[in-house]
């Protein structure tokens, strides 16, 4: 079956991104698709490269990223979502002349589009909110 | 064409889960997950008197220590991933 997650919360404030990351493994260890993920609203600070925790405690951007590397997931963020939340890629931190930029490079900005076209591409959509 | 209901709310936000059973099947399922295991204490679980199939997801019942208080059946995440496919769609409650 082909899944798309939708993950609105950030880390850390909300549980989550948490489950949505073991919902993730749990479906890929099961032999499904995971067409996306999009990350939305608060959701999008899952994509900072920036994000720097205490060592005992688990670091979700890096998690994300290496699930995404090991299973060549397309993880994207919401552009919209992001650049009001100063998550910005390269070309974004140029274009609003920002000192730099913090999206993880195993992320993708792009717009709603995707979510649209990853709900017709897939049998079930999951959101997880906070 | 059965409903997952995923609810992530406990009883300090009561106004979700009452939006969730408004719609609620009877052929639905909810599923607790993170703080909507709460729902599942024997101070809160008569509520859900009227929903024929509940889930907690076992993850979240453990880390919050409830497993010993709580008669609900518990999923882990293959149960999770299993009952989304089992069901025609998801709705989730956060």
């Amino acid at each position: 079956m082909i899944f798309t997650l939708i993950v609105q919360a950030s880390p850390y404030q909300h549980q989550a991104p948490e489950t949505a990351l073991r919902f993730a493994k749990a479906l890929l260890r099961q032999g499904h698709t995971l067409h996306r993920i999009f990350f939305y609203r608060d959701g999008v600070h899952n994509g900072s490269a920036l994000v720097s925790s205490p060592r005992d405690e688990q670091n979700l951007p890096e998690q994300w990223q290496a699930l995404a590397e090991e299973h060549d997931l397309d993880i994207v963020v919401c552009i919209a979502a992001a650049i009001r939340r100063g998550v910005l890629d390269a070309t974004e931190a140029k274009r609003y002349e920002r000192r730099g930029d913090n999206l993880h490079s195993a992320f993708e900005l792009s717009g709603l589009g995707q979510l649209v076209e990853a709900s017709l591409a897939s049998d079930r959509v999951i959101t997880f909110g906070g | 064409m059965p409903t997952l209901h995923t609810l992530n709310r406990g009883p300090s936000h009561a106004s979700c889960l009452e939006e969730c059973l408004s719609t609620m099947a009877n052929d639905d399922t909810l599923l607790l997950i993170e703080d909507g295991v709460y729902w599942a204490l024997p101070s809160h679980i008569s509520v859900l008197n009227d929903v024929s199939h509940i889930r907690a997801l076992k993850a979240d019942v453990l880390a919050r220590g409830l497993h010993q208080l709580s008669g609900t059946e518990l999923v882990d995440d293959d149960g999770f991933v299993g009952l989304c496919t089992q069901h025609d769609r998801v709705v989730s409650w956060f």
